[in-house]
């Protein structure tokens, strides 16, 4: 999923400060799951502005609303008929959402309530780590099923650099070393032998290099 | 042996020379005095020098101009050259720029990772790794031809290096990694600073064991301790470096004002015990930031005179 | 036991103290309350294992967000007693109430007042 961060409340509130209609907006998807954007957040968010503005004798309308997800047309529709009682939206989806937002509704200022951080998993609840950055050219079926890519600070395709130690990287004894846990699963594999081949010089037109990308399936489309 | 480049390194080792190499860091300024000054302390005692690439990731006078400035001394330097801070266009550039001042040597690196040095918050590239790096130059040179695949009029003429760290992580791949950049093209392999010989010596045997000895230089990495707590420095603090007990027990049990002397000793004692070590085929001393020692130990390791090559 | 405490306290009762969100406490503040705080087991004896240690988290992370809008965060408490220990609970009343005397009203009710 797409892993999510909450912003502070005081860059929210500096963003925001000269609104006095505002909707906060969540996303039932990733961001729900991270615990920065779904409608328990929103409702904390929302409670706290409502308190702020009127503390700072201000009256500012703040409301709540959450939708299945805000990076698909037909459920930011939803919302067309309440969008012009407000002046501004803070989203608390990813970076997608908050553009397919400001896309959608081109003359209301969307502002980010959430730093949209990586692709990544659950280690447990309060902890999620990075596992991919859709490099568009997938490797891993010769990497043991770790992506060097997303999990090497200087994503080395013939790795270990010489800053392993003892199976962490050099850059913070807490992350592990993306070539330790390869050269791991190649052994667990029994294909160490693997390891010798060379990794050829990546084609990284298919990742951010390249431009904005497309996924383009005429086969499914209407 | 039959030499592929004008690169005196190549040569030196091609007749059969124990070589010694040692390096010199680019100033944090532009005063080309600080580069003639260091190489001037140490040219004499070496058959070449190695120029630093923004090292640690502190950002210096670039190697490419550094080495330039010993070529117009009319020495030998050995381009450093890291694939962090360059993309496959910059560095081809900077591989055609250095040719045409007939640099004929270049180590590739992957480099510190940035966070070490005094732009954190900077970007990497790694578009290429040090192995692909190795591969490119090797291309380059061999096929005449860009990555791009056109043709280079007048490609560049350069013996390849690489580092190599018999002491990191995980071990076992030590020796399989040697393999992989003797495979992409490595001519030359410059180790890590060597303190525990006996794993050193381990790694050569194993490396010797598969033929991989044959197939490369290897210049053992020496490094003087000035001082017992830069032994403890080095065996805590840096990552894939590992001093024995018993030698930062012998810099701490010297007075402070022979410690110095001490690990001059330890140095010139590694150096005469790895001469003898099979596949070891030069030296490369590192002394960081004390380049005025270098001469000593490379006399008192019987590594001087050195010869000279046609 | 026949312990005097405040009257002014409203209790509010939940199945563990796990069960209190940031939300719950943010809202009781949104609506007036001058002060907010969980009673919850002794830290290690969570009948939940750890519902009472979440509740702390919860009400630090409260605390936090009070101090933010500027709201002072101390007005969120956690305390923690066995089931055995009227005293202390009533002992927590008696504290709560008198910081809370400190501190004055609510800013917002009064914002509230005003606005209204």
């Amino acid at each position: 999923m797409i892993v999510a961060d909450k912003k502070p409340i005081e860059e929210i509130i500096e963003e925001i400060k000269g609104h006095e209609k505002i909707l906060i907006l969540g996303c039932n998807e990733c961001v729900t799951v991270c615990e920065a954007g779904g409608k328990k957040e929103v409702g904390i968010l929302a409670s706290a502005l409502r308190m702020y503005f009127l503390n700072q004798g201000r009256e500012v309308k703040i409301d709540e609303e959450t939708l299945e997800r805000q990076c698909d047309h037909e459920y930011l529709e939803e919302i067309r008929d309440v969008m012009d009682q407000y002046d501004a939206v803070v989203s608390l989806a990813c970076g997608v959402g908050v553009q397919f937002m400001a896309e959608k509704y081109h003359t209301t200022p969307i502002y980010p309530g959430v730093n949209t951080c990586f692709l990544g998993a659950t280690e447990k609840r309060g902890l999620w780590t990075e596992r991919c950055q859709a490099c568009g050219q997938c490797i891993l079926a010769r990497t043991g099923g770790i992506c060097p890519v997303s999990r090497c600070a200087k994503r080395i395709l013939n790795g270990p650099c010489g800053g392993s130690d003892h199976g962490k990287c050099e850059i913070n004894k807490e992350i592990d070393c993306a070539w330790q846990l390869i050269i791991d699963r190649l052994k667990a594999l029994n294909s160490l032998d693997d390891y010798e081949q060379l990794s050829p010089l990546k084609d990284w037109s298919t990742d951010r290099a390249g431009g904005p990308r497309k996924v383009v399936r005429e086969d499914v489309q209407e | 042996m039959k030499v592929k480049t004008p690169s005196k390194l190549e040569k030196v080792l091609a007749a059969g020379h124990v070589a010694v190499t040692s390096e010199c860091g680019p100033p944090r300024g532009s005063d080309p005095e600080v580069i003639i000054k260091k190489a001037n302390l140490i040219k004499d005692h070496v058959d070449a020098i190695n120029i630093t690439d923004n090292q640690t990731s502190v950002t210096r006078m670039c190697s490419l101009a550094a080495c330039i400035r010993l070529k117009l001394m009319g020495l030998e330097p050995v381009l450093q050259m890291v694939t962090r801070d360059r993309n496959r266009i910059a560095l081809q550039s900077d591989i055609l720029g250095a040719a045409s001042f007939d640099i004929y040597n270049i180590l590739c690196l992957s480099g510190d990772h940035q966070s070490f040095g005094d732009c954190p918050t900077g970007q990497n590239v790694h578009d290429i790794d040090s192995m692909q790096l190795i591969q490119t130059v090797r291309h380059m040179r061999d096929e005449h031809k860009f990555l791009g695949g056109a043709d280079i009029e007048r490609p560049p003429e350069m013996f390849v290096g690489a580092a190599a760290n018999p002491f990191a992580d995980p071990f076992e791949i030590r020796v399989p990694r040697l393999a992989k950049k003797i495979a992409a093209g490595v001519e030359f392999i410059q180790t890590q600073c060597i303190y525990d010989l006996d794993k050193f010596e381990l790694w050569m045997k194993m490396a010797g064991d598969r033929g991989l000895t044959e197939k490369v230089s290897i210049f053992a990495g020496m490094t003087p301790f000035k001082s017992a707590g830069m032994a403890r420095y080095m065996k805590n603090r840096v990552p894939g470096i590992e001093v024995p007990d018993e030698m930062i027990k012998r810099m701490a049990d010297t007075p402070k004002e022979k410690q110095a002397e001490e690990g001059i000793k330890i140095c010139i004692e590694s150096i005469e015990r790895l001469k003898e070590v099979e596949g070891v085929r030069g030296f490369h001393v590192m002394a960081i930031e004390w380049e005025e020692i270098v001469p000593e130990i490379v006399e008192k390791s019987g590594l001087y005179p050195r010869p000279s090559v046609e | 036991m026949r312990l005097q405490y405040p009257t002014n306290i409203k209790i509010i009762l939940v199945p563990c103290t796990g069960k209190i969100d940031v939300l719950h406490i943010l809202h009781a503040f949104e609506k007036g309350a001058d002060g907010v705080y969980a009673v919850g087991c002794m830290e290690g004896d969570c009948h939940y294992n750890s519902g009472n240690l979440r509740a702390r988290k919860r009400v630090e992370q409260a605390q936090k967000i009070l101090n933010t809008i500027g709201i002072e965060g101390e007005r969120a408490q956690m305390y923690n007693l066995s089931s055995a220990e009227g005293p202390r609970f009533a002992q927590f009343a008696v504290e709560m109430d008198e910081r809370i005397r400190k501190l004055g009203p609510n800013p917002i009710k009064l914002a509230q007042k005003k606005a209204a």
